[in-house]
């Protein structure tokens, strides 16, 4: 297809500026939780590089979507893992992507199955805007613009490199 | 004309699970890997989730039935379903009216799903035929045919303690005659490619031509149990012991009972599983249902995932 090249910023860079801005707001009570898939990649090397100890929390949000009764059940759900208390803890709720705000909608609610949490925050890699719910993020890698057509995707080499790429909405099965 | 598969929506995807025959490995695999998902829902403040919000789930129960209709019940109460249990034994069926009234009654009280039990062979087909498009179907158990969410639940648990399929002897001991669950065991082990399921049971209690599903036969304990990895149990109708199939209970015991002595031929490790109720003394014996190679309670607690993986498929397809 013969779209103009979109210049994207490069993922490890971000990732850097992300780890930074949290770093200040980091203390003992500290929990992350990665939604799948992009988010977990991040929320890891987030605790890699921030030196966190509480243990990592993993989020699989297909039962909690919105869109359940239009499109079904995602077909390849895997379990959710969140392996601390969740009630009086402080999360930093991690992703790569943020757009229409319907998948964070979607993992506070699961959140909130789990306990009572003292706070959440949120940590974006990319936010691309368009929000279609009041949800905002309070560490952002950057801000992109993107014509709505396209999809932006975050994948994760061999290496663990991150890397963002972009493609249109109708993807090949 | 070759007919679609009645269980299958015209993409092919699941609208009605009726039996395990004939289903394609895939959606075999994808119900169980969506059941591990749920297996951690029931440790959570909240064991609950909102996929079934607003779903009416009707549970019709024209057999009894107390462990199934209850897991079903928990299921779908999990995914946050209205569930509704209807009796039929003793309601509408016993005033006359036929089992396609019944499912119309319901379906005009916008039903969602059906979870049917009955004494005869294709009431769950039959049902499923019947029902609007958007209306799904789960057998959960009819006459002598087919009881997939039981075939369903005891895969899972096999998965779960043996990790994978492909290099099992399994082996189904008792009344495979009159088993609906041996049916629907046999289909699901031999689609998920195990490669030797055994059947062992006396003659009277094996149906005709059974070597046609792809089993091997036998008639002895002994032989049978040798070097296999699951030993699958099942229940002997004590309501049949009255029939000329067998002489006594304790005979059949004798026989086919396991014992811990005849489970020391099976592998060091293998599995022990029963879709109870139980006849302790019958066709196991305590020992061996409260030993340590059984997994009979884990079956009974991975049949709520499991049937919670069903429902929330066939209510997104």
């Amino acid at each position: 297809m013969n779209t103009k090249k979109l210049q994207l910023p490069d993922a490890e860079n971000l990732f850097a500026d992300l780890a930074n801005k949290i770093r200040p707001d980091i203390n003992k009570n500290t929990a992350l939780v990665g939604v799948r898939t992009g988010g977990v990649w991040l929320a890891q090397r987030l605790q890699q590089e921030l030196g966190l100890m509480n243990p990592l929390g993993i989020l699989d949000i297909s039962f909690y979507r919105d869109d359940f009764d239009r499109i079904g059940l995602h077909p390849k759900v895997k379990p959710s893992e969140i392996p601390f208390q969740v009630t009086d803890s402080h999360i930093i709720l991690v992703d790569d992507i943020l757009y229409t705000g319907r998948t964070i909608r979607a993992a506070i609610n699961e959140l909130f199955d789990y306990g009572r949490p003292a706070s959440i925050r949120l940590a974006i890699l990319v936010d691309r805007g368009k929000r279609e719910l009041p949800i905002a993020a309070q560490y952002v890698g950057a801000e992109v613009v993107l014509p709505s057509g396209k999809m932006l995707n975050l994948q994760q080499g061999g290496d663990k490199k991150l890397r963002l790429s972009i493609y249109d909405k109708q993807l090949p099965a | 004309m070759i007919s679609r598969n009645p269980q299958l929506n015209r993409a092919g995807e699941l609208q009605h699970l009726l039996t395990t025959e004939g289903l394609p490995v895939a959606i075999l695999l994808d119900i169980l890997d969506t059941a591990e998902s749920f297996v951690g829902v029931t440790e959570r403040d909240v064991k609950k989730i909102p996929l079934l919000r607003g779903k009416s789930v009707f549970n019709l129960f024209f057999e009894p039935s107390t462990r199934t209709r209850t897991t079903f019940e928990i299921a779908a109460k999990r995914l946050s379903a209205d569930v509704h249990n209807l009796n039929i034994a003793v309601s509408a069926q016993s005033k006359g009216e036929t089992l396609l009234d019944t499912v119309n009654n319901l379906s005009a009280m916008y039903a969602d799903m059906f979870v049917v039990r009955h004494l005869q062979s294709g009431a769950a087909h039959l049902i499923a035929h019947h029902v609007q498009s958007d209306i799904h179907v789960i057998n959960a158990g009819d006459g002598r045919h087919a009881h997939p969410t039981q075939a369903l639940l005891d895969m899972f648990t096999i998965r779960r303690y043996k990790r994978d399929f492909q290099n099992l002897r399994v082996a189904i001991v008792g009344d495979i005659l009159h088993s609906r669950v041996a049916r629907s065991e046999i289909h699901a082990l031999t689609t998920l490619g195990v490669p030797e399921v055994r059947v062992i049971a006396p003659k009277t209690l094996l149906p005709a031509k059974v070597e046609r599903l792809g089993v091997h036969v036998y008639y002895d304990m002994v032989k049978g149990l040798k070097d296999v990895d699951v030993v699958m149990m099942l229940r002997l109708q004590n309501e049949r012991m009255q029939s000329a199939n067998l002489p006594s209970s304790e005979e059949y015991f004798k026989n086919y009972g396991l014992t811990q002595e005849k489970l020391s031929l099976a592998k060091p490790d293998a599995i022990v599983m029963h879709p109870g109720p139980l006849n302790r003394g019958v066709e196991i014996d305590s020992a061996v249902a409260d030993g340590k190679q059984s997994v009979i309670l884990p079956q009974v607690t991975y049949g709520i995932a499991v049937r919670m993986a069903v429902m929330s498929i066939l209510a997104g397809n």
